[in-house]
C-alpha cells in the first residue's frame, strides 16, 4: 500500500464547497473515470457488457445514471464510466479485463475536475455559463460545451436543481472562478 | 431651474423627484423620465453640437435612432460616450456632460468650421491635404484626428463586469410594442417557451406614447395588464431593457440586455450588462418602425424634433418641447400630434402640411400645401419660415417643430443575413423581402403596417404561424386609421439642410457625390459618411437614397439601400468581451506541482494556457541568469527534476494501433517492441516537419504518444483527422491523457539512484536500458509509468503518476533526493539543456522545416508510406544547398549569439540575397563558459569548421561565429545510455 496522499484538483486536502445566495459549488472529488471505446467490430458486444454495467447504453447527450457505476455519451462508441473513487480506485483496471477485446478502456481519474451544482437558481446560473438548453434538460441529459473557453461535460442529475460538471483538471481553478463568479452575478 | 415645460400626465412617477447633471448644472426629474425627457421638461433643448461643424443640436427623437443628443455620461472611469439621452433612463445622482466642443455648449470655440462650411464639404479632405507630403504626419494628422471622433474616453480601466449568457425559445419576440404583446400573448397562453425582447425599459412601444383607445382602455393601460399577464406564465421571459443587436447564423440572435445602466452603479458581483446568446427556433420581429425627417434649411435647430418625439414626450413622459409648437407633415400622423399637444395645452401656432387637402382643425391653424423653408433661432428654434400654397412667405413663432416625413420599418435585422427590403408604394417605404434569416417572420409596423389595429393582428398571427397554432385569439379593437401619405423629403432649393444629422450630411453633399460619380449607394455612404456614425443613419438614409434617386433619374428602389449590419444599436467593446478580460482573458491550465513550486518561490511563465515554472530563484541569486546556470549544472552534475505534464499525451489503442502510428510517423512504428520507446517524427502533408516527440508501446495494442506543448491539440486533431477521414477503417481509439498523468522528468547522473528509492521494480541499466517504459508501481503500490527517454541528454526518465498524487510525488522526489542534492529545474534551463543537446523543438520545427533541413533527413522511411512522405521528396525541398540545423558558437567566447540573427558569409554583402542561415535558438551554457545557438545554415552540414558572420542589421549586432555540430554535450550519447 503505498502512502502518498491525493490532492483535490482545486489543489487542497479536502474537496471545497461554497454556497453563494441559493447555489452550492461543490467539488466532487470522490469520482473514479474510465473512457470506454467500443473496438471496430465488437460494437454490440461492447454495448452488452456496458448495459451490464450500468443499465443501459447512453446515447449522444445522454448519461446513464446508475449505482455504483454511471456513464455517458462522450463521442460516437465512446463512453466515460464512473464510480466511487473510494470503492473503484482501480477502475480502468477493472473495467480492463471485464471488455477484453470488445473495448478500449483508459483511465481518466487524473483528467477532470468535477463539480456539483445545486440550488434554485441552479438554471440561471447554468444559463451564464454555457450553451446547454438547462430548461429542457432531464435528469440524465449530458452535454459537452464550452465554458469560459473550457470544454467541460455538463450532465442533469436526479434532482430538479442539480447539475454536475466536469471540466479539464489542470484547469480547475479557472472554472470554479467561472462557476463562483457567475452564481455572485444571479445571486 | 424648475420643470417649466413639465405638463400633465405620463407614465412618471411625480411622487419621487430624482436630481441629476447636466454640464454642471442641477436638474429635476421623475422615475420613468430619460435624460432627454427631465431636459426638455427642464426647458433644455440644447443638448450637443454636431460632429464637423459643431452646430448646436437638440434631441431630435425620442428612442434609439437619436442622432444629436449624445452626451458623455458618469464621470471618472465609468465616463461613456456617445450615450443618447433619449434612451438613458435618469436615476438619481445622474451625471451627463454635452461633447464635442471646444469651451462651453453654448459658446463652442469649434463652431468656426460652420462659418468655414464651403470648404469643408463632403469629401474635403480627400482632396486637401495633398501637400506638403511631410505636413501630413506631423500636422495635417494631429490637428485632424484631435478634431475629429465624438466625446472621450476616461482612459481608465472600466471598473464594471459583464455577463455573458445563453438562452433558448421557441420563439423570440423582438420588440414589445402592440404587434410583440399580441404575438407573446397568443404564444404564451399556448404554453411556448417564448422570450420577449425590448430595448425599451417599459415595454408597450407606442402604445405608450399614444392616447388612443385599445379595448376598454388606454393603450399604455393594455400593454402593463398584457405584460402583467406575460410576467404570470412561467413560459415567458420578459426582457426589458434589451436590445437584440444581431440576427446571426442558424436562428441564433444577439441580445444586449443593460442590467444596471438605470442604477448609479451596478451592485456588488452584479455585472452592468449582460450580451446573450438566443437559440431561437423561429423569432417574430416586431421592431415597430422610425419617423423620418423633412430636409429644409436649418432644419436641425435644436426645437426642431419629429413630430412623434413630441407626442411621445407629452403622453409619457408629460414633457413639451416647448409650450408653443408648429408641425410640418406630409402624412395624417403629423396632425395626430397636433391633437395629442393641443389636448395638453400647448399651444399649436400652425400645422404646416404639403399636402393641398390635408385635414383642418377648428382649433389651429393648418397650412395646406405649404413646407417650412427655413427656420430661426441662436441656440434654439424660435421661428420658422413657411412657403404657403400660393407662393407668398410667411413666419410662424414656435419654440419646437415637429417634423413627420412618414414612416420606415425598422427591417435592420431582416438584413443581417444579407436579405434586401423591397420598396412599398403605398407607404412609400421599404419593407422586409422575402430572403429572411432563417426561422424569421415579420410583423407589425415592422412589416409595414402601421395601424395599431393591424400590430395586433399580424403580432398574433405571427406567433399562430410560427408556432403552428391554427387559431388566433380575440384581439381588442382599436384604431385602424389608413395611411395617407404624399411622399415628401426635401424642400426644394434649399442650401444648408441637414440629412444626417450626426455626420453633418446635408442635401447639398448628396447632390456633389452624384456631380462628381459617387452614386452607388455604397460610394454614396462612403463618399458623404451618410449614415455612418453612431445611429446608423436610422433617421438620415432613406432621405439621402430619395434624393440620389431624383437626381439619377431612378426610383428609390432602383438605388437600393446599403446593408444594414450588426450591432443594430451601438454595444459596449466590454459587453462582447464579457468576463475575458485581465486575468480572466484565458483559462490558466495549473502543472501538478503548481502549488510546490509556488511554495519554492518558482517564477511562472505562461505557455499557452499552462502556467509552467520558468526557473527556481535561491537566496541569493540576484539575476534569472544565477538561478538557471545553477539548475544546469545541478543537473548535470548530480539530478534534476523538471515538470514535464504539460507535453501533451495521446493515449492510441487498438488493434490496428502500430500501422496507425506507421502512418502518422514518417519513421517506422510497426516493429517497435514491447516496452520500447521511440522518438518519432510527425511530417504535415504537405512534408513539413509537424511535430516531434516519442511513442511508447506499452502493450501490443497500446502505445502512449507524447507531443511538444504548444502542439498537444494539434496534433491530436491532425490525428483524430487522420484517423476519421483518412483511415476510418483502421481499428484505433485516441483520447488525449495529458492531464490524466503527473508527470516529471528526473534527469541527471544520479537519477537512477533516486529512483531506486521511489520505484518499486528493478530499474536498472539492464532492466530497463535506455528507451526502456514500463507501467510500474511507486511507493509501494501507486501504479505509475516510467520511460527511459532524455531530453537534456543526461541519464533521464520521464515517471508519471494520476495527476491527483502529482503534488506528492513531487515532494517525494525532492525528499529521497535530498541526499543527491536534487535540484528543480525550470523551463529555461530545460531549454539550456537541450540546446547543449542539439534536440530539436518548437524554434527549429517552425513550420517550414523538413526533416531533412533538421538533419533527420533520413528518418522518412522509403520502406512504407506515411503522411507527408511522398511531398518531402520534392525536388524544392532536397536541393544540395538546403538548409541544415547546426550549431553555432561565438569566436570570441565573450560575445553573445542572438537568437533571429542571420548568418552572412565571413566577406561579402550584408542582405537577404546573400543570406545564409539564421538562428533559431541562443543561450548561455554554463557548461562550455560560452553562449552557443542552433540555427539553420544553408548546405551546414558540409560547412562545419567555417568561420561566418552572425548580423542583425536591427540592433547593430555583427559577430564572428564558428559553425559547429549542433551536438555541443556528450554526442556520442553516453550519458544518456550509463
Amino acid at each position: 500500500m503505498h502512502d502518498l496522499k491525493p490532492v483535490t484538483a482545486l489543489g487542497q486536502s479536502a474537496p471545497v464547497a461554497e454556497t453563494i445566495g441559493t447555489i452550492t459549488i461543490a467539488e466532487n472529488d470522490t469520482l473514479a473515470l474510465a473512457s470506454v471505446a467500443a473496438r471496430m467490430g465488437h460494437e454490440e458486444a461492447c454495448h452488452a457488457i456496458l448495459k451490464k454495467l450500468i443499465g443501459a447504453v447512453p446515447g449522444p447527450g445522454k448519461a446513464q445514471l446508475h449505482d455504483p457505476q454511471a456513464g455517458f455519451w462522450t463521442g460516437p462508441d465512446q463512453w466515460m464510466v464512473s464510480a466511487p473513487r473510494e470503492t473503484h480506485e482501480l477502475l480502468a483496471d477493472t473495467l480492463t479485463p471485464m471488455f477484453g477485446q470488445t473495448a478500449t478502456i483508459t483511465e481518466q481519474s487524473g483528467a477532470w475536475v468535477c463539480f456539483d451544482v445545486t440550488g434554485a437558481a441552479m438554471s440561471d446560473l447554468c444559463e451564464r455559463l454555457c450553451a446547454v438548453p438547462i430548461r429542457k434538460m432531464d435528469a440524465g441529459g449530458a452535454l459537452r460545451t464550452m465554458i469560459h473557453q473550457m470544454g467541460c461535460f455538463v450532465i442533469r442529475c436526479k434532482a430538479d436543481d442539480h447539475i454536475r460538471i466536469l471540466g479539464p483538471r489542470a484547469s480547475a481553478n479557472s472554472l470554479h472562478h467561472a462557476l463562483t463568479t457567475a452564481a455572485h452575478s444571479i445571486a | 431651474m424648475s420643470q417649466k415645460n413639465r405638463i400633465a400626465g405620463g407614465q412618471i412617477d411625480r411622487a419621487k423627484t430624482l436630481k441629476f447633471s447636466f454640464d454642471g448644472r442641477s436638474y429635476a426629474g421623475h422615475p420613468g423620465d430619460t435624460l432627454a425627457s427631465a431636459l426638455l421638461a427642464n426647458g433644455v433643448r440644447l443638448m450637443g453640437r454636431s460632429f464637423k461643424y459643431h452646430r448646436p443640436r437638440g434631441a431630435l427623437s425620442a428612442g434609439s435612432e437619436e442622432p444629436n443628443a449624445l452626451v458623455e455620461l458618469r464621470g471618472g472611469a465609468r465616463q461613456e460616450p456617445n450615450t443618447r439621452a433619449t434612451t438613458v433612463e435618469l436615476f438619481d445622482g445622474l451625471l451627463a456632460k454635452s461633447q464635442n466642443r471646444m469651451g462651453s455648449l453654448r459658446f463652442d470655440l469649434l463652431a468656426i468650421n460652420d462659418r468655414l462650411s464651403n470648404f469643408l464639404t463632403a469629401g474635403f479632405y480627400y482632396k486637401t491635404f495633398m501637400w506638403p507630403a511631410a505636413f501630413w504626419e506631423k500636422l495635417y494628422e494631429p490637428v485632424i484626428r484631435k478634431a475629429a471622433g465624438l466625446g472621450s474616453l476616461s482612459g481608465k480601466d472600466d471598473p464594471d463586469v459583464y455577463d455573458k449568457g445563453f438562452l433558448h425559445c421557441d420563439l423570440l419576440i423582438i420588440g414589445a410594442g402592440p404587434a410583440g404583446l399580441a404575438a407573446a400573448l397568443t404564444a404564451g397562453r399556448a404554453g411556448a417557451d417564448v422570450i420577449l425582447a425590448d430595448e425599451d425599459f417599459s415595454m408597450g412601444g407606442r402604445l405608450n406614447s399614444e392616447t388612443f383607445a385599445v379595448g376598454d382602455r388606454s393603450g399604455a393601460d393594455w400593454a402593463a395588464q398584457t405584460v402583467a399577464e406575460l410576467a404570470s406564465l412561467s413560459n415567458v421571459r420578459l426582457m426589458p431593457r434589451t436590445t437584440i443587436i444581431g440576427a446571426f447564423d442558424h436562428g441564433t440572435y444577439g441580445g444586449l440586455e443593460r442590467v444596471s445602466d438605470h442604477l448609479h452603479s451596478p451592485d456588488a458581483g452584479k455585472p452592468r450588462q449582460i450580451l446573450w446568446r438566443i437559440y431561437a427556433k423561429r423569432a417574430l420581429l416586431c421592431a415597430g418602425a422610425t419617423e423620418r425627417p423633412i430636409a429644409f434649411d436649418n432644419n436641425d435647430r435644436p426645437g426642431v424634433m419629429l413630430g412623434a418625439a413630441l407626442r411621445t414626450y407629452a403622453n409619457r413622459f408629460g414633457a413639451a418641447a416647448d409650450r408653443r409648437v408648429a408641425i410640418f407633415t406630409n402624412n395624417d400622423d403629423g396632425h395626430r400630434t397636433a391633437r395629442d399637444l393641443h389636448a395638453k395645452g400647448v399651444r399649436i401656432s400652425a400645422v404646416v402640411d404639403v399636402r393641398p387637402d390635408a385635414p383642418l382643425h377648428p382649433d389651429y391653424q393648418v397650412l395646406r400645401g405649404a413646407q417650412v423653408v427655413d427656420t430661426r433661432g441662436r441656440l434654439g428654434l424660435s421661428f420658422i419660415d413657411v412657403r404657403q400654397a400660393d407662393g407668398t412667405m410667411r413666419v410662424v413663432e414656435c419654440g419646437a417643430l415637429g417634423v413627420s416625413g412618414g414612416w420606415n420599418p425598422n427591417v435592420h435585422l431582416t438584413c443581417h443575413q444579407r436579405g434586401l427590403p423591397v420598396w412599398d408604394d403605398a407607404i412609400a417605404a421599404f419593407v422586409p423581402g422575402e430572403n429572411l434569416p432563417v426561422g424569421m417572420a415579420v410583423a407589425g409596423a415592422a412589416n409595414g403596417v402601421f395601424t395599431t389595429a393591424g400590430a395586433l393582428r399580424s403580432g398574433a398571427a405571427g406567433a399562430v404561424a410560427a408556432l403552428d397554432l391554427g387559431q388566433t385569439p380575440d384581439l381588442p379593437q382599436t384604431e385602424d386609421a389608413p395611411v395617407n401619405i404624399t411622399p415628401f423629403w426635401y424642400v426644394k432649393g434649399c442650401a444648408r439642410a441637414w440629412l444626417d444629422q450626426q455626420n453633418d450630411v446635408t442635401v447639398k453633399d448628396v447632390k456633389l457625390s452624384h456631380q462628381e460619380g459617387f452614386r452607388s449607394v455604397e460610394h454614396l455612404k462612403r463618399y458623404t459618411t451618410l449614415g455612418m456614425a453612431t445611429d446608423q443613419g436610422k433617421t438620415s438614409n432613406m432621405g439621402g437614397l430619395a434624393i440620389m434617386a431624383e437626381l439619377a433619374g431612378k426610383t428609390i428602389p432602383q438605388v437600393g439601400t446599403t446593408i444594414f449590419r450588426p450591432p443594430y444599436t451601438p454595444t459596449a467593446i466590454g459587453a462582447f468581451a464579457g468576463r475575458h478580460r485581465g486575468q480572466g482573458f484565458h483559462p490558466t491550465r495549473l502543472t501538478p506541482s503548481h502549488k510546490w513550486a509556488q511554495e519554492q518561490g518558482a517564477v511562472f511563465v505562461e505557455v499557452g494556457n499552462w502556467m509552467r515554472a520558468q526557473w527556481f530563484p535561491q537566496p541569493g541569486e540576484t539575476h534569472w541568469r544565477q538561478s538557471v546556470d545553477r539548475e544546469v549544472l545541478a543537473t548535470r552534475k548530480s539530478v534534476g527534476v523538471c515538470d514535464v505534464t504539460t507535453l501533451g499525451k495521446i493515449d492510441v489503442q487498438g488493434t490496428d494501433a502500430a500501422a496507425f502510428l506507421n502512418t502518422i510517423y514518417c519513421n517506422g512504428f510497426a516493429k517497435l517492441a514491447v516496452g520500447k520507446v521511440r522518438y518519432g517524427l510527425m511530417l504535415r502533408e504537405d512534408g513539413i516537419a509537424m511535430d516531434d516527440g516519442t511513442a511508447a508501446r506499452l502493450a501490443e495494442d497500446h502505445f502512449v504518444v507524447t507531443t511538444t506543448t504548444a502542439n498537444a491539440l494539434p496534433v491530436y486533431r491532425h490525428m483524430e483527422f487522420v484517423h476519421q477521414c483518412l483511415f476510418p477503417d483502421l481499428d484505433v481509439q485516441l483520447i488525449s491523457t495529458t492531464e490524466a498523468w503527473a508527470q516529471y522528468a528526473v534527469a541527471g547522473p544520479n537519477s537512477r539512484k533516486l529512483l531506486e528509492k521511489i520505484v518499486d521494480q528493478d530499474i536498472s541499466n539492464a532492466a530497463f536500458p535506455f528507451m526502456a517504459c514500463a507501467n510500474i508501481t511507486v511507493c509501494g503500490g501507486l501504479r505509475a509509468r516510467l520511460f527511459r527517454i532524455s531530453f537534456s541528454g543526461e541519464l533521464a526518465y520521464e515517471i508519471a503518476v494520476p495527476t491527483m498524487y502529482g503534488d506528492a510525488l513531487i515532494r517525494r522526489i525532492m525528499a529521497e533526493g535530498a541526499e543527491f542534492g536534487v535540484t528543480p529545474y525550470g523551463t529555461e534551463a530545460l531549454g539550456v539543456m537541450r540546446i547543449e543537446k542539439g534536440h530539436a523543438t518548437g524554434n527549429e520545427i517552425n513550420g517550414t522545416t523538413t526533416a531533412q533541413n533538421l538533419g533527420m533527413g533520413r528518418m522518412v522511411s522509403t520502406k512504407k508510406d506515411s503522411i507527408g512522405a511522398v511531398l518531402s521528396r520534392r525536388e524544392g525541398l532536397n536541393r544540395a544547398d538546403d538548409l541544415r540545423q547546426v550549431g553555432i558558437k561565438p569566436v570570441d567566447p565573450a560575445e553573445k549569439v542572438p537568437a533571429g540573427a542571420h548568418l552572412m558569409n565571413a566577406q561579402g554583402p550584408v542582405d537577404a540575397v546573400h543570406d545564409q542561415g539564421y538562428v533559431t535558438s541562443a543561450c548561455y551554457s554554463p557548461n562550455l563558459g560560452h553562449h552557443i545557438a542552433l540555427g539553420f545554415l544553408k548546405n551546414g552540414g558540409n560547412r562545419i569548421g567555417e568561420e561566418l558572420r552572425l548580423v542583425s542589421p536591427l540592433t547593430g549586432v555583427e559577430t564572428r561565429v564558428e559553425i559547429v555540430s549542433p551536438h555541443f554535450i556528450d554526442p556520442e550519447g553516453e550519458r544518456l545510455r550509463a
